[in-house]
């Protein structure tokens, strides 16, 4: 089977998900990737030594420069033609533009996989994660976003990849990008953090969650999250939220702080390694899942835990 | 401007899913179901354009078995116009539910389709990009886009706070007008492309620990080697 790959980037380097994606394809074939964008010849060459890789398709015009789905889903129904898989990854880039190449297919999209069974067969969750289902697909080409942390990285060396050129055809003007309000931040990214501090409801105040939760994450260098009642509260940027319909993180270590553990957050965050939960209420959910819980007042304990670390 | 408002009877969003002890799916007899709560947000805020005077009429449409009439009922006492239910029982994938939404939007000619962003069931998140591909449309999904209209916008939270339906309005949307419709009505063909093989409970996590103390958990943290 020959497989292509979205590839994630900035028009300067190629984001992590994009890895995680690449295992996945590699478990159904041979896998070339695509690079769309504009003045991403960079990105191109750094695709191409992706271990696994056999090509990449370098598509660089202006039209593709923010990667819109109107633009880039016609490129990739051109494709794939001499391809017989999709893969982009969960990640808003990717679900944004996935459906839209699957429709245009005439192909049911099998979403958020977690695991591949087969050639045709995969595993996903449902329900928020509260079910996995097993499902087998009868279409003849596939189209599939990938859940980065249910698969590891692929080498970032090793691979030599031909790059090749392709057209980006014509610009519909049905879309023109205005901004993405995306939060600067120094600390790690949330998707890719091997440590994560998240923090909730209980802190009460966006004040709170900079005194309390930053002091932490920066001793730990961690990245840092939120809970969607965090986020709905206005504390924090919707970009920090840890859930469902937020940001799916597996870390080494994640720790929840005044969070209680809706399922909508479990969700977002249950196949971390380590799960450390700080919460007053010793009923709250998250003790259900944490490894290590601390109950108490978060006001005394995190800054005490910050002191000693 | 006309707008359209597709809509979703779910699992109610309270309720934990039972998983079937034989493997064929969740538990859905005899279960509270309600609105998608994205959906409720997508019919909130089309009855907000039509407050403004940007939208003169809204419709709602759902496709699933016949008691999906009720969340349509929901949607008109909120404030929809009037509402079209595609009467099917079983599975209706995201790419049938686009097509069967591309030929009411053939039929209805709306300046704007407003859907919300996934179904907590199934947690695709397809159909709105799917539909705006079948029409040929803009998509204004996940970032700030200036789209050329008739388009389509998925809704996310926090776009607003769904309101309350008032008992008078509840009265008033039994005599709103429901069509039902099928499936050959429009021509679709809802044979599932996917056959759901088995679902089966996520993996547990093992019961944890707790620790009495700052100290202990700092000793955790270093054993981790995060600390």
């Amino acid at each position: 089977m020959k497989t292509l790959v979205l590839v994630e980037h900035d028009n300067a380097s190629v984001k992590d998900a994009t890895l995680h994606t690449v295992t996945a394809a590699a478990k159904l074939g041979e896998v070339h990737l695509l690079v769309a964008g504009k003045g991403c010849a960079a990105v191109a060459d750094e695709a191409a030594k992706i271990a696994g890789v056999a090509k990449v398709h370098l598509a660089d015009d202006a039209s593709l420069e923010h990667q819109l789905p109107e633009a880039v889903a016609p490129l990739v129904v051109t494709l794939m033609a001499d391809h017989d898989a999709f893969l982009a990854s969960a990640t808003t880039t990717g679900k944004n533009i996935a459906p839209r190449v699957a429709a245009l297919l005439d192909v049911m999209q099998i979403s958020d996989i977690i695991g591949v069974d087969g050639p045709d067969t995969f595993t996903r969750p449902i329900y928020a994660g509260n079910a996995v289902a097993k499902v087998q697909t009868s279409d003849k080409k596939l189209v599939i976003t990938v859940r980065g942390t249910a698969f590891n990285k692929a080498a970032r060396e090793g691979g030599s990849g031909a790059v090749e050129a392709v057209s980006a055809g014509a610009d519909s003007g049905l879309a023109s990008f205005v901004s993405a309000e995306l939060a600067a931040s120094e600390r790690p990214e949330l998707t890719s953090a091997r440590v994560i501090v998240s923090g909730g409801r209980g802190l009460g105040s966006g004040e709170n969650y900079t005194a309390i939760i930053e002091p932490l994450a920066d001793k730990l260098g961690a990245a840092v999250g939120a809970s969607r009642a965090a986020v709905d509260a206005g504390y924090v940027p919707n970009d920090y939220q840890v859930g469902q319909t937020g940001k799916i993180v597996a870390p080494e270590v994640y720790i929840a702080v005044g969070i209680s553990g809706a399922i909508q957050h479990l969700a977002g965050m249950k196949d971390s390694k380590t799960i450390i939960a700080i919460n007053k209420d010793e009923d709250a959910p998250i003790f259900q899942v944490a490894d290590i819980g601390l109950v108490g007042d978060l006001f005394k304990i995190v800054p005490e835990l910050t002191a000693k670390l | 401007m006309k707008i359209l408002v597709p809509v979703k009877r779910v699992l109610d969003y309270n309720l934990k899913p039972r998983v079937k002890a034989d493997g064929s799916g969740v538990d859905l007899a005899n279960v509270k179901q309600s609105m998608n709560p994205f959906d409720e947000i997508a019919v909130e805020e089309a009855i907000r354009l039509k407050e403004k005077g940007v939208a003169t009429e809204i419709v709602a449409v759902s496709i699933g078995e016949a008691k999906a009439q009720e969340t349509l009922r929901t949607a008109l006492a909120m404030g929809a116009d009037r509402a079209i239910l595609v009467v099917h029982d079983g599975v209706a994938e995201p790419l049938a539910v686009a097509k069967l939404l591309k030929a009411i939007a053939d039929e209805e000619q709306p300046g704007m389709v407003i859907l919300g962003k996934q179904a907590i069931d199934d947690d695709s998140n397809q159909t709105g990009q799917m539909l705006a591909a079948l029409l040929g449309w803009a998509q204004g999904t996940f970032a700030s886009v200036a789209l050329k209209p008739p388009a389509i916008v998925t809704t996310d939270r926090r776009l607003n706070e769904p309101r309350y339906a008032s008992l008078p309005n509840i009265m008033k949307a039994k005599s709103k007008p429901l069509a039902q419709k099928t499936p050959a009505d429009y021509g679709v063909d809802m044979t599932p492309r996917h056959t759901t093989l088995n679902v089966s409970e996520p993996a547990k996590r093992a019961a944890g620990i707790k620790v009495a103390d700052v100290d202990a958990l700092v000793e955790k943290l270093k054993g981790l080697g995060v600390a």
